[in-house]
């Protein structure tokens, strides 16, 4: 199996920069501009319509939560709490940092702001990470949201449905950010000029959990706790369920988003709480398109397009085995046909990028 | 002083849109802006080389394709990130329904 060392300061990382593989080109399908234009066009209503259903979800069903604690009772209002916390934020912190949410950009960035305190994620420092993804989408050594790595360390995958490894790295880091400064892989990719903002952040961060904390002590209750912060872990599983199969089992080291992100058809519930990121191959094309759009944007280039998976069901069982194998050793990857009305894939760049042969699909 | 080189005809690029505009080895992006202005910069992104004709004009702002930064392509201030640096602009003027750039 050929090693893989994900450090952004690694030798991986410095080999896709001496390539080209790191800021390449990447395909896109052909689609005209006036269709594009239409597709990009910006507006508040859809967001907001969706974010006064989601905060006035949150507040109903917390205050329920709280008014019958701590009777068992309580307990089905906390899950659908943390869901809305500790997922929904995902997706709120993702399209609000990309600003195509709402067209007002305050809006965006108030709700990204919130977001990316329920997700526990610093705003200052994801918000760089996440354009690095979008420049080197698995790209191993340059892009720092890899969720799955290979050999996939199954545990991880496991204990991240409860939140438990994202938070302990979560909170590592954010002492580090509080009291040490930027941590130097956050340095690759953060500009010197937002160092300052990622400490400030951490410290309010901080403050805000300690006040929590400080207020959970005093009721002697875990009450406070429920409302804020533990959501993050009971509430975390439909964040990761669904964002495991955005590039869960696809390729790494490829410029064709095609190859290495996937479109999984799901209920009405999951793209309400995901904001239609099931489209995923499309949004990485395209990332200007607002996710109410993307249906559209599907609809548009899906004849250039693997198959999407039918359902999240689907995706796990294509993944799993996948996985699997890559645990035993195996340099395997998932390799969907493209329709006879797709462009062929753009494999000959990677190869030679990477001065290597292509490893096995599946 | 630096000739005005003739780019395009104003009725190629329609209001509150952006066109790509190569010239003598070098890329432009081209503005038409809502209220009939033209504008012009240059045609890469500063934060990763993507050519900004492929993005978003909203207003007087042009939204990058791959990341979403934003400039005022009027001026070229970069208004929200990841860009943090400004765009360089260039003289525009029509003349006989011909867009002008003066590319110094």
């Amino acid at each position: 199996m050929t090693s893989r060392d994900y450090s952004l300061l690694g030798e991986d990382g410095r080999r896709a920069v001496e390539t080209g593989l790191a800021a390449a080109e990447w395909y896109h399908t052909d689609v005209p501009r006036k269709t594009m234009k239409e597709l990009m066009q910006r507006s508040d209503a859809p967001a907001i319509r969706d974010t006064l259903i989601y905060y006035g979800a949150m507040i109903a069903l917390a205050g329920i939560g709280i008014w019958l604690w701590p009777s068992w009772w309580s307990a089905p209002f906390w899950l659908a709490y943390g869901v809305l916390y500790g997922s929904a934020s995902d997706s709120r912190w993702h399209e609000c940092g990309h600003g195509t949410a709402f067209r007002t950009p305050w809006m965006n960035n108030v709700v990204y702001e919130i977001a990316s305190f329920m997700i526990m994620r610093n705003s200052a420092t994801w918000r760089w990470s996440h354009a690095r993804h979008h420049t080197d989408t698995y790209i191993v050594g340059r892009d720092p949201e890899i969720a799955v790595m290979r050999p996939p360390v199954l545990m991880k995958l496991i204990g991240n449905f409860f939140g438990i490894f994202d938070a302990w790295a979560f909170f590592n880091r954010l002492f580090y950010n509080a009291f040490i400064g930027v941590h130097p892989e956050e340095k690759t990719f953060v500009p010197q000029s937002e160092w300052p903002k990622v400490v400030r952040v951490a410290r309010i961060y901080l403050a805000i959990y300690a006040a929590t904390v400080g207020l959970a002590v005093w009721m002697g209750s875990i009450l406070p706790l429920m409302v804020i912060g533990l959501p993050r872990l009971y509430g975390a599983w439909h964040h990761v369920m669904t964002g495991l199969l955005q590039h869960g089992a696809l390729a790494d080291n490829v410029i064709d988003h095609r190859l290495n992100s996937r479109t999984v058809y799901m209920n009405p519930i999951s793209r309400f709480i995901y904001w239609n990121m099931n489209y995923h191959v499309e949004h990485h094309m395209f990332p200007m398109v607002p996710y109410h759009r993307l249906p559209e944007l599907h609809a548009a280039i899906r004849h250039d397009l693997p198959a999407p998976t039918p359902s999240i069901w689907a995706g796990y069982r294509e993944m799993w085995p996948i996985w699997l194998r890559q645990l035993r050793g195996e340099d395997v990857f998932l390799k969907r046909e493209l329709p006879p009305t797709a462009r062929p894939y753009r494999e000959d760049f990677h190869a030679e990028a990477l001065g290597r042969p292509q490893a096995a699909a599946q | 002083m630096s000739q005005w080189i003739d780019a395009c005809a104003a009725d190629e690029i329609d209001r509150e849109d952006v066109m790509r505009w190569d010239h003598a080895g070098r890329t432009f992006a081209l503005y038409h802006s809502p209220d009939g202005e033209f504008f012009c910069t240059d045609g890469l992104c500063t934060h990763e080389n993507v050519h900004l004709a492929g993005g978003l004009v909203m207003d007087y702002v042009i939204e990058c394709p791959k990341h979403n930064g934003q400039f005022d392509y009027r001026t070229g201030e970069a208004m929200r990130a990841p860009v943090c640096v400004n765009l360089r602009t260039y003289p525009v003027k029509v003349e006989g329904g011909r867009v002008l750039v003066q590319v110094g």
